[in-house]
């Protein structure tokens, strides 16, 4: 199963566009896609999954552990979602409290 | 594996105890979701998503292990109703100690990143069992039509 991934620049933020099925067999490419980014001291992130057909408790963990690495240096990490069903597992995991969820990127990269 | 889709007939399938099967798992699932009238589309992603959650767990339990016996999959389907068994041979564990799921509403909440499975599982299924089986843990869910509500912080 492939995990499609690509970063570009937004004004101050990096968008990370997600595309497949984050599980355990994809979540290792995005953590690591993830670190790397902080390592290159962008800790204004957000990710955009609206290309993403499925995710689990693995995928959101990285999520987490991504949101943890970028609060600790004052950053912050922010999600694009629009589809029904992905929304759904954040809403239901309680996560929808914890990550600012917008359904378009031009929302989330309003001040 | 054997089995063709019909009622109250088993598909069972041995899956290689690797992450990439998961994918395999819950296409099973799906496929037999949409097969059924009674269940939506909504339904059917519950359904994709407690499967995945049971194989991922099964998976991870038997590599933590070096266990290399084969995940097995048993798909039950009768009208209005999909039982799923998934099988390992990862060492058993106790489900009790994760029926409290972590509250990511509290401070603190970024300390942890797992955990979310075993509290998914048993909210999406309308009946779950966790069975200690000769090595390892045998998950039984049952899967009604109509979509589960609630939270995991509820």
């Amino acid at each position: 199963m492939d995990l499609r991934l690509d970063v570009n620049e937004h004004g101050d933020w990096s968008v990370l566009r997600v595309g497949g099925e984050v599980d355990v067999a994809t979540a290792p490419k995005l953590r690591e896609q993830m670190i790397s980014l902080v390592n290159d001291q962008r800790y204004k992130l957000i990710v955009d999954l609206g290309g993403v057909d499925f995710i689990d408790s693995t995928g959101l963990g990285v999520l987490i552990g991504a949101l943890k690495r970028v609060r600790s240096h004052d950053g912050d990490l922010h999600l694009v979602c629009h589809d029904d069903r992905i929304v759904r597992v954040f809403e239901i995991t309680g996560l929808d409290k914890v990550f600012r969820i917008h359904d378009s990127l031009d929302a989330a990269v309003v001040p | 594996m054997v089995g063709t889709v019909g009622e109250g007939a088993l598909i069972e399938l041995d899956l290689p105890a690797r992450p990439e099967v998961v994918a395999v798992a819950r296409l099973v699932v799906g496929s037999l979701a949409l097969d059924d009238p009674a269940f939506d589309d909504d339904r059917a992603a519950d359904l994709r998503l407690a499967v995945s959650e049971a194989c991922t767990n099964a998976v991870r339990a038997q590599q933590r292990r070096g266990e290399t016996a084969p995940i097995q999959m048993l798909y039950r389907v009768r009208s209005g109703w999909i039982e799923v068994r998934v099988r390992d041979a990862g060492g058993g564990f106790d489900p009790e100690s994760l029926r409290k799921p972590v509250d990511l509403s509290r401070p603190g909440r970024l300390d942890h990143e797992g955990g979310l499975g075993v509290p998914l599982i048993r909210l999406l299924s309308d009946t779950v069992e966790f069975r200690p089986i000769a090595d390892g843990t045998e998950v039984v869910m049952g899967f009604g039509p109509l979509a589960r509500t609630g939270r995991l912080t509820d």
